[in-house]
């Protein structure tokens, strides 16, 4: 059995600054990740990012990620276990199972843990979704910018948030070919500014718009072309409006859903919040769950931007520590900013979802000074 | 129309082209943001205060045009790629528009490219004035590119060498 | 097929080592996914579904998904979206549940 004071699941954004901040309060953290380096999904966000100078605005998210990483890696107070999957949490004694290494088990015995795991990528039914060649967004920029491998030639994106848009915008600047970006609502969902960029590319985005079935080639079994179709207002689909479209690969990009497993075994109590990408904890302020000492931050909580995910791991971390006693004055002071830059990034309208998801979901109170 | 497409109509431009006077005078910025969201970088690249600071990090860029000297070091800072610097008084027919390009192969200075307009459309053929590629820049590289006098409101990018579509 | 040229970034690659996918020999770079080589080496049909026999290739690439099981050196049901590639590998197309020997 293995101690510490604080574990962090997931070395994503949120993992990340919630290390750095408890750390920077005095506590001792491990961080566990399955994979072989920190940085989570900011290893392939080769875009410069929003907010504002504290949230990193205007640095790639790849060097978000190794100027973070570099942090905790040199920080003496945070230990990092990688290619370590956390498997189980037993409630009855507060032990987290770990396979260690990818061979080992180990278990380790936390007094408080912030659970950052993030979010997978969500799915669309239409027949023959499942050919090979049919990839989630998120899967072609890991298997292009993380590995440096095209997914193919000519792309059919669904979905115009801001993955497809900035997933469309990387796959030109890999010389890939995207034939159109599709979205079933009638407006874009992403950032107005992200499909300005792909427009100017000469790339169609078409709302009201959406996938009828993709089609293999009857020799590998892969994809070949994919039929999409317009919707009407009452987002039924018109019937002769069908476009056929000679492509190799389709992205998925209809959204994430919080990796909850561990927080559903813990005993947390759950809420199906659709604004916020499908079951997440309930929580306060703080960050904290309904089982005191579990945390949540990031996408896990909620999905949202990774500038807020970080801000949410600094609140997590900083009141797991507080919560251990550590606190050189400077908590309560430290607690507010983050609150107040978390509150402007979502204050203005494309903030709303996320306002009106929370609404449901964050119980008041629990500061540690009040 | 932005929304549904993402390519602004005319009205939806309006608001943000720089009034013509000052086109006149040199150099100027055209911010293409049309949609509150949270960022700010624009008004920190900006070293002689024209963008103007932000009271909510959610506000669109306010910009104080005579302050503006058209030097673009926010182009390469803004994270929605929607700065570019005009400069109407180049020649007796011809504007520069300066635009952030992160694709490869960059444009040499000195070569015709292509200009295309926001819908990436093929609208005339421009020559690169000016690459600016330095650590500053960051790899969104900023290119200078003439383009016909009555085209300074419409060409937005550039392609370089064949039709990559 | 491989990036060569990037305006944004660039790939740090391990040793060329040699693998065996259905018998076939192929080419790719240690520490990197099967999945990525095999994709580079135009394999996209990793397995077939359990009871309709549908081809199947991988969707999340980072290991949540467990659209991409196939056999490796033997063992069934690894996830090769983050399986690291290593000299001499076996890698095997997997059909159904897949078998433990």
């Amino acid at each position: 059995m293995k101690d510490t004071e604080i574990a962090v699941i997931g070395g994503g954004p949120a993992g990340l600054m919630a290390a750095l901040a408890a750390a920077e309060m005095g506590a001792r953290v491990t961080i566990i990740d399955r994979n072989s380096r920190l940085g989570g999904q900011l290893v392939k966000q080769t875009h410069k990012f929003f907010g504002s100078e504290k949230e990193y605005a205007s640095v790639r998210g790849i060097d978000i990620g190794r100027l973070l990483s570099d942090e905790v890696l040199k920080n003496p107070r945070i230990e990092t276990m990688l290619d370590s999957t956390v498997i189980g949490y037993y409630p009855d004694d507060g032990v987290l199972g770990v396979e260690f290494e990818g061979k080992t088990f180990v278990k380790i015995k936390p007094k408080k843990v912030v659970v950052a795991t993030g979010a997978s990528e969500k799915f669309l039914p239409f027949e023959n979704n499942d050919l090979p060649g049919i990839y989630g967004a998120g899967a072609v920029q890991t298997l292009m910018n993380e590995h440096g491998v095209v997914p193919g030639e000519n792309v059919l994106m669904v979905g115009a948030g801001n993955i497809g848009l900035i997933v469309s915008y990387q796959l030109m600047q890999a010389k890939v070919n995207v034939k159109a970006i599709i979205d079933a609502a009638p407006c874009i969902g992403g950032y107005w500014v992200h499909a300005s960029k792909v427009a100017r590319l000469g790339v169609p985005i078409m709302t009201s718009y959406t996938i009828k079935a993709a089609y293999p080639n009857e020799a590998t079994g892969t994809l070949e072309r994919a039929v999409i179709w317009q919707l009407d207002d009452r987002w039924q689909p018109i019937p002769g409006t069908e476009k056929v479209l000679k492509v190799d690969v389709i992205c998925i990009s209809v959204g994430l859903s919080p990796l909850t497993e561990i927080l559903w075994q813990a005993g947390c109590e759950m809420k199906y919040v659709p604004q916020l990408g499908g079951h997440v904890a309930v929580r306060n302020e703080n960050m904290e769950t309904t089982v005191p000492g579990i945390y949540v931050a990031g996408d896990v909580a909620g999905v949202e931007e990774a500038s807020s995910a970080m801000i949410e791991g600094r609140l997590a971390g900083l009141n797991a520590a507080k919560s251990l006693g550590y606190d050189d004055g400077t908590y309560s002071e430290k607690r507010l900013e983050a609150i107040k830059r978390l509150q402007n990034l979502r204050s203005g309208p494309v903030g709303e979802k996320i306002r009106q998801g929370l609404a449901q979901l964050v119980s008041s109170g629990g500061d540690y000074n009040a | 129309m932005l929304k549904t497409c993402g390519i602004p109509t005319e009205e939806e431009l309006a608001s943000r082209i720089p009034p013509k006077d000052r086109r006149k005078k040199g150099p100027v910025v055209m911010i293409e943001c049309f949609q509150k969201i949270p960022c700010n970088p624009c008004f920190t690249a900006c070293k002689r205060g024209a963008i103007q600071k932000f009271e909510d990090i959610n506000d669109l860029p306010s910009i104080d045009f005579d302050k503006c000297n058209g030097c673009g070091l926010c182009i390469s800072k803004c994270p929605g790629l929607a700065i570019f610097v005009i400069d109407e008084t180049y020649s007796e027919d011809e504007a520069t528009v300066s635009l952030p390009f992160e694709f490869l192969p960059l444009p040499r200075e000195g070569e015709e490219v292509d200009l295309l307009d926001r819908s990436g459309k093929k609208v005339g053929r421009g020559r690169v004035l000016k690459v600016r590629n330095g650590k500053y820049e960051d790899r969104t590289p900023v290119i200078t590119v003439t383009v016909p006098k009555g085209l300074s409101m419409v060409v937005r990018n550039i392609r370089v060498g064949g039709d990559l579509r | 097929m491989r990036i060569t040229e990037h305006p944004i970034l660039t790939f740090k690659r391990g040793r060329e080592v040699e693998f065996t996918f259905n018998g076939k020999k192929m080419k790719g770079y240690e520490g990197e996914p099967i999945a990525a080589a095999l994709h580079d080496n135009g394999v996209r049909v990793l397995s077939y579904s359990k009871h309709l026999h549908r081809p199947r290739g991988f969707y999340c690439a980072i290991g949540n998904c467990s659209s991409c099981l196939m056999t490796v050196n033997g063992e069934p049901n690894v996830r090769v979206c983050t399986e690291k590639l290593r000299e001499g590998m076996v890698v095997e197309t997997q059909k159904g549940r897949g078998d433990i020997k």
